[in-house]
């Protein structure tokens, strides 16, 4: 299969410090890679390298759930599509939403568990359902490659294994920085570990145990 | 619980609000306004004069100056905001504790210092005294609230570890002045740019100011005088922060006291007010009559009546059409502005010169403005909303331009109209909702002091009374106005808290900026609320 990205030696960091070095990673076309490692090792750094080279077939999660608070959880989602619609459209959709956008926005928030949160304002949700809500934009947004950092962090188990599930199987490709051991061995192909800015293990996901993965958190 | 049984009983009575129904609200009061309200164009041709107006002002007299009036605005400004300053903190210590000061100062603040002057000619004529007190009158009320509030947000975290017993001076002296007292600073030093527009339009009532010269030459029609004297008046605004600091205001008191002109006959000023006080502004029926005679307040009473039903009521109601077609009107251009000054939409050069325009918009005096346009356009409405409209439009989306730069987007936000109409604007809602119901209030004040000029107004009517010498009329007017005044404050301050914006920057010394991480005390500016 044709790889979906290839980066040799690539380094990348913020304001002259560098946060990754010598990243040698292939992704390929259909994988669902799973990204880990300890909180400020490189694992954000790495999905906005990936998302910079592979922009206009992505579908991102951003960390924190990036939604405009004020608007309803309907138009949050449908800004996944801004860019397919003629801007005329966009602002009657602002106030007038038809109603095809409407039954697939239910339809989509129907597969996270929010359908009955449709017209209520983004603001007044939990935590989990923001995400959600950001989820749902991902996968409403429908390009082949999903970027997700941490997109189920702040959700159960249960709840986190089928949104992943539905992630992988709507996406082409996943990319998600998680930090949930059994739920990305579970629901990845693979497994990406970086430690202090460098890949420190590339395997995929059934040859690892969750003991293997135990020290990269440790301490 | 009883307490949300009542809410649940009253959310069922009244709709809820929202960001989308006060909107609504505001621009269909506004349509219904703007329906009752006479915009006509009745000069014979606005064009030529325009012609003549903007190629006067690209050809400044700059010799024509006249420097001492100049002088005098600054001196004037000065000392009437050092004044108001000093007596606003006075006022602000016992701000929070005191019922009665807090209404003291919103009387003082809710009269506006053209009214203040048009009495305190009376008393003290047309003297240096009346141009400062007119100033430093309501700028206390403005100096004491805005201190008190200061006091109320600071950081007292300071304070709270000293040890138990601190004596109260060193508590203040130790965790509270050295809090505060930039912040002061600020705030007065910006407060000074508003003095200096106030005592500018001072010299429209006769007062040797700039203003006094700008009235001549647009009546005139000299218009390269008037522009010379206005651009001598804008650097003064746009250097201001080169001048005035806090090591130098000593020195200006002291030249501004020394400079000061010599006051215009009068004669003494505790007869006056004697006579002001006994005299003048005491009801005509109840003067020297027996107060406790039924026959004095039935003549009271038919006095009082036709001033309601002929003057305030008609006054208040013209005043709210110009002030709510001008309030949505400054909503639509603060929208429509600020992407202009927003380094997302403009780049960064856009930026700047947004940035420029806006500010030289915002230092124009709007009673100025308004005289100019009334003189192009003819009587009516009109030049009095695109006035209040443009100024605090300028003002409000400067501020908004601020705060939609400090945004941060997630990394694959849309762009261009996408991103105003589904990012920028949904999220700066609130706190355009809250900028926008802020100067409700300023716009209200200002459209009552317009009728000065001649739009139907309360103003207006003050003015008459004023010139028939009727001073009792006037300050029934007058009471009238703060009234009104007071009114639309408190009813703004009750929507910001049902919109849960109440905790949300007004005023400008808090809007965002990237230069403010970097130096803390350089505040750009500070809203003026005049």
């Amino acid at each position: 299969m044709a790889p979906l990205i290839e980066l040799r030696k690539a380094s990348a960091g913020y304001a002259g410090r560098a946060v990754l070095h010598d990243i040698d990673l292939t992704i390929n076309a259909g994988e669902c890679v799973a990204v880990m490692g300890r909180s400020g090792a490189g694992k954000s750094t790495l999905l906005h390298l990936l998302h910079g080279r592979l922009a206009d077939r992505v579908a991102l999660i951003p960390q924190a759930a990036a939604l405009v608070k004020t608007l309803s959880v309907f138009h949050n989602v449908y800004m996944g599509r801004l860019d397919r619609h003629p801007t005329w459209y966009n602002l009657r959709t602002l106030a007038f939403p038809a109603r095809r956008e409407v039954a697939e926005i239910t339809d989509v928030l129907d597969l996270v568990g929010l359908a009955d949160k449709l017209f209520e304002r983004a603001g007044t949700l939990s935590g989990g359902q923001q995400q959600r809500t950001s989820v749902a934009r991902a996968l409403y947004n429908g390009r082949p490659i999903v970027i997700g950092d941490e997109p189920v962090s702040a959700l159960d188990r249960v709840q986190g294994a089928e949104i992943l599930s539905k992630l992988c199987a709507r996406h082409d490709t996943a990319i998600l920085a998680m930090h949930d051991i059994p739920l990305a061995l579970a629901h990845t192909d693979r497994v990406v570990v970086i430690e202090e800015g460098r890949i420190v293990l590339d395997a995929p996901s059934r040859m690892i145990a969750a003991a293997d993965l135990v020290p990269y958190y440790g301490g | 619980m009883a307490g949300d049984r009542a809410m649940t009983a009253s959310s069922l009575v009244l709709p809820k609000l929202g960001y989308r129904s006060v909107t609504a609200l505001f621009v269909l009061v506004a349509a219904v306004a703007l329906a009752l309200s006479d915009l006509a164009v009745s000069a014979l041709d606005p064009w030529a004069e325009m012609r003549r107006l903007v190629s006067g002002l690209l050809r400044p007299d700059l010799l024509s100056i006249e420097a001492m009036s100049v002088v005098w605005t600054v001196a004037f400004a000065v000392l009437g905001v050092a004044i108001g300053a000093g007596t606003g903190l006075l006022l602000a210590l016992a701000f929070a504790r005191l019922r009665a000061v807090r209404l003291l100062c919103a009387f003082l603040r809710s009269v506006h210092e053209l009214f203040w002057a048009l009495l305190l000619i009376q008393v003290t004529g047309l003297s240096p005294t009346t141009g400062i007190l007119a100033v430093a009158i309501p700028y206390s009320g403005i100096f004491a609230k805005v201190f008190a509030e200061m006091i109320e947000e600071a950081d007292l975290s300071a304070e709270r570890v000293l040890p138990p017993g601190t004596p109260i001076v060193a508590r203040f002296a130790y965790a509270r002045i050295p809090e505060l007292a930039p912040q002061f600073w600020t705030y007065t030093l910006y407060r000074l740019e508003c003095g200096l527009r106030s005592t500018l339009v001072l010299g429209f009532v006769g007062l040797p100011t700039i203003g006094f010269h700008l009235d001549s030459f647009f009546k005139q029609g000299h218009y390269a005088q008037a522009a010379a004297l206005l651009m001598s008046f804008y650097v003064l605004i746009g250097t201001r922060r080169l001048w005035a600091r806090p090591a130098t205001i000593p020195l200006l008191i002291v030249a501004s006291i020394l400079v000061l002109p010599e006051a215009i006959g009068g004669g003494s000023t505790l007869t006056n007010l004697l006579r002001f006080l006994t005299q003048d502004i005491v009801p005509s029926p109840l003067r020297g009559a027996d107060l406790l005679a039924a026959a004095t307040w039935a003549n009271f009473g038919a006095w009082l009546w036709p001033i309601v039903s002929k003057q305030a009521v008609p006054g208040v109601i013209q005043t709210l059409v110009l002030s709510q077609v001008a309030l949505v009107a400054m909503g639509a251009i603060a929208l429509t502005l600020f992407p202009f000054i927003c380094r997302r939409f403009a780049g960064r050069v856009g930026q700047v010169l947004g940035r420029v325009a806006l500010v030289v918009v915002r230092s124009t005096p709007e009673y100025m403005l308004v005289y100019v346009l009334l003189q192009l356009l003819g009587p009516s409405m009109l030049p009095a909303i695109i006035a209040l409209s443009v100024h605090n439009g300028a003002i409000v989306g400067y501020l908004m331009g601020r705060h939609a730069d400090v945004l941060e987007y997630r990394p694959d936000a849309p762009k261009g109209l996408n991103l105003y109409c589904y990012e920028t604007v949904p999220r700066l809602y609130g706190q355009f909702l809250a900028y926008v119901l802020y100067r409700w209030e300023i716009i209200l004040r200002e459209s009552a002091i317009f009728g000065i000029l001649g739009i139907a107004t309360l103003g207006y009517y003050v003015d008459a009374a004023i010139s028939e010498i009727r001073l009792d009329v006037a300050v029934v007017l007058i009471l009238v106005t703060a009234a009104l005044s007071m009114a639309v404050d408190a009813f703004s301050r009750g929507l910001r808290r049902q919109l849960r914006i109440d905790t949300m920057p007004t005023r400008l010394s808090e809007a965002p900026s990237e230069a403010r991480l970097a130096l803390p005390l350089r505040n750009q500016d500070i809203a003026c609320k005049a």
